[in-house]
């Protein structure tokens, strides 16, 4: 699917005005979290993740996934092998090695802020 | 079942199993700050056999798919292969817990292929995932312990979406999150139809039974897909409706093709792996209004569900609805998609038809424009929308406030059909009341509901669930539960139409008319097209000939 999308994604960008400039492709790392984690832990309604942290944690540690500054990426990727509370772990046919990798120091890092 | 193994038994023969504690432990000792995740409360972590498989045979079988797959798509070590219990499993860390021996994962058709056979060759039971997400429902997990899991989430191609017929060709691997991402990225004009939570499989959803929340009759999933490709035990490939006609032109068009219709075979069975599967799409609708209906005494129940029965049976109301209400001024919603205009008209002969009741009241709401923008997405029900999302995972969130925030992690549901009149639901809720105080010993256990639906046409869906946890003795309150409204509903001729795999023998003993014409008919057709058995076999309470009991 990827690479169909990829192939519909280039028609666009060439039917599209010239000067538009092209944000380059998110890193691998983000491009997992945008997949797997955005609906859970973003900000705002709707997300069971963030408002479950919020139970959790108070005000001692934001809600938001990516507001934390206390994660480290073998705890990020602990988390995702092995499932937290109704957050089922995740299987290396949704997230491989090398995605678990980038997707985890991605999130530890604030996405790509630290 | 006599041979079917246990979770202890496939336990002893894990050879490589690391305790989730050492792992955990060691990762946790890296983080800075923040609490570890709870460590699973077993090894089970398995890598053991299948049953009736020898440890030789089944390294021949493993090196044959290694050669057909790819060596890492081949999962035999504990950690890799506890990926695939069930989350929410009622018998957690327990003996009974229903585990894989190991997990295979194709790409493509021809790989699928090559697996099956292989099984077939060495008679391993195998148990087909397509996202492994049917969580509250058994998740990955298999119904035979010891089978090994086949995971298809790696066919993920969105093989066609056709705007001008409004349908769409998947692999198992496509998910409603992927097949919306597909379908706002080449900017077509056509809904999907997600359930609650979006990262489940198309078409493992449909194949499960499930529902969702737009306009009939699209919400029922099964219903409304349209051809099949399916590979049988023996390897061979079928298609179904009109795809069986070589360089078919309307297999996505037309789905009875020519002939005996077989592809409900493949609903909730366990006949043959599905590969493709098509279904019908919604061309976006200009606008959706809906109002409530709210009435003023507990029998109006019947009038109020009489009407609405009859506006939706003339496709004048095509949304769904949840009844509300339960100390007895019932209320209902009246979702309605199409033109702006005729939702319009459609709102008023509504209108008329309800203001029939007395003391009624009839409150509409926002028209509601498409596409939507972010603004008012972010207010409505998504999935209402035909935008999949994950929001119903709040329902499992940590409660601020509960006494132990942490206890629940998960749930499973009852979910039986009743009728769609005023009298059934009078019935049933009667029933509820009468029957719970001795099921929840006395109200110490909390369930949820009961919850009434109309996903599908003409019934409704009294769905009650149950909170699952990791404490063993609590979940076997709930599982005990759980049996007894499973007994209760089938003596007032009410069955469920879908149920968590560890209680699937339960129900389908349900549906014993004329001593079990109906499972005997399965069986049949079971052994005529799986002789060794090595389809998921006990799914939906369908077992192989040698795994049946006397």
């Amino acid at each position: 699917m990827m690479r169909k999308i990829t192939l519909i994604a280039s028609a666009l960008v060439l039917c599209g005005p010239v000067v538009t400039a092209l944000a380059a492709e998110p890193e691998l790392g983000e491009r997992v979290y945008q997949r797997w984690c955005v609906h859970c832990h973003s900000a705002g309604r709707g997300n069971p993740g963030t408002q479950s942290l919020q139970v959790k944690y108070g005000n001692k540690e934001p809600a938001v996934l990516l507001e934390r500054t206390d994660l480290t990426p073998e705890f990020v990727a602990l988390s995702l092998r092995q499932g937290v509370m109704s957050m089922p772990p995740f299987r290396k046919t949704e997230i491989t090695d090398e995605e678990l990798a980038a997707v985890s120091k991605w999130v530890a890092s604030g996405g790509g802020k630290r | 079942m006599p041979n079917r193994r246990t979770f202890l038994q496939v336990a002893a023969a894990a050879a490589t199993a690391v305790p989730a504690g050492v792992r955990l432990a060691a990762a946790a000792q890296e983080a800075k700050s923040a609490p570890a995740p709870k460590p699973a409360t077993s090894s089970a972590a398995t890598a053991g056999l299948p049953p009736g498989v020898s440890r030789a045979d089944f390294n021949r079988v493993l090196a044959a798919w290694r050669q057909a797959v790819g060596g890492e798509w081949v999962f035999t070590s504990a950690q890799d292969v506890a990926l695939y219990r069930d989350a929410y499993s009622p018998y957690w860390g327990e003996p009974e817990e229903r585990v894989a021996s190991a997990a295979v994962a194709p790409q493509t058709l021809e790989q699928v292929q090559a697996v099956v056979r292989v099984a077939n060759q060495y008679k391993v039971p195998l148990y087909t995932i397509s996202t492994g997400r049917n969580l509250a429902y058994g998740g990955s997990a298999p119904a035979l312990s010891g089978s090994v899991v086949l995971d298809l989430k790696r066919m993920n191609q969105v093989l066609e979406v056709n705007e001008r017929n409004a349908y769409a060709l998947v692999e198992p691997g496509v998910s409603y999150l992927d097949l919306y991402d597909y379908i706002t990225k080449a900017r077509l004009d056509v809904w999907i139809d997600p359930p609650d939570p979006g990262w489940g499989s198309v078409i493992g959803n449909a194949l499960d039974g499930g529902g969702g929340w737009t306009a009939s009759p699209f919400r029922d999933h099964f219903g409304s897909h349209c051809g099949m490709e399916v590979v049988l035990a023996s390897g061979e490939v079928v298609r179904t409706g009109m795809g069986a006609l070589p360089n078919a032109k309307s297999w996505q068009h037309n789905r009875w093709g020519f002939g005996p219709w077989v592809d409900g075979l493949f609903r909730q069975g366990n006949m043959g792996i599905v590969t493709k599967m098509g279904f019908y799409l919604m061309p976006r609708p200009e606008a959706m209004q809906s109002a409530t209906v709210q009435v003023a005494r507990t029998e109006d129940a019947v009038p109020l569900i009489d009407t609405f029965n009859l506006l939706e049976n003339q496709h004048v109301v095509n949304g769904s609805t949840q009844l509300g209400g339960f100390g007895g001024n019932w209320s209902l919603q009246l979702p309605i998609y199409g033109p702006e205009k005729v939702v319009q008209a459609q709102m008023e002969y509504c209108r008329d038809k309800f203001a029939k009741i007395p003391n009624s009241r009839f409150t509409v709401g926002e028209m509601i424009r498409t596409p939507l923008d972010e603004a008012t997405l972010a207010r409505v029900r998504k999935v209402n929308f035909g935008v999949p999302d994950l929001s119903t995972f709040q329902m499992l969130s940590r409660t601020p406030g509960a006494a132990d925030p942490n206890a629940s992690i998960g749930h499973i549901g009852f979910s039986p059909i009743i009728p769609r009149t005023g009298e059934a639901l009078l019935e049933y809720a009667q029933f509820y009341r009468d029957n719970l105080p001795a099921v929840s010993e006395g109200g110490k256990l909390r369930f949820q509901g009961p919850v009434y639906m109309t996903n599908w046409d003409r019934t409704l869906v009294a769905m009650i669930m149950f909170p699952i946890g990791h404490d063993k003795a609590l979940n076997a309150k709930m599982r005990a539960a759980f049996e007894k409204w499973v007994h209760l509903a089938a003596e007032r001729g009410w069955g469920e139409y879908r149920t968590p795999v560890i209680f699937q023998d339960l129900v389908a003993k349900t549906y014993s008319y004329n001593n079990n014409a109906i499972t005997r008919l399965r069986e049949t057709i079971k052994d005529a097209v799986d002789p060794h058995g090595i389809l998921s076999p006990g799914r939906y309470g369908v077992w192989p000939k040698h795994l049946r009991k006397a």
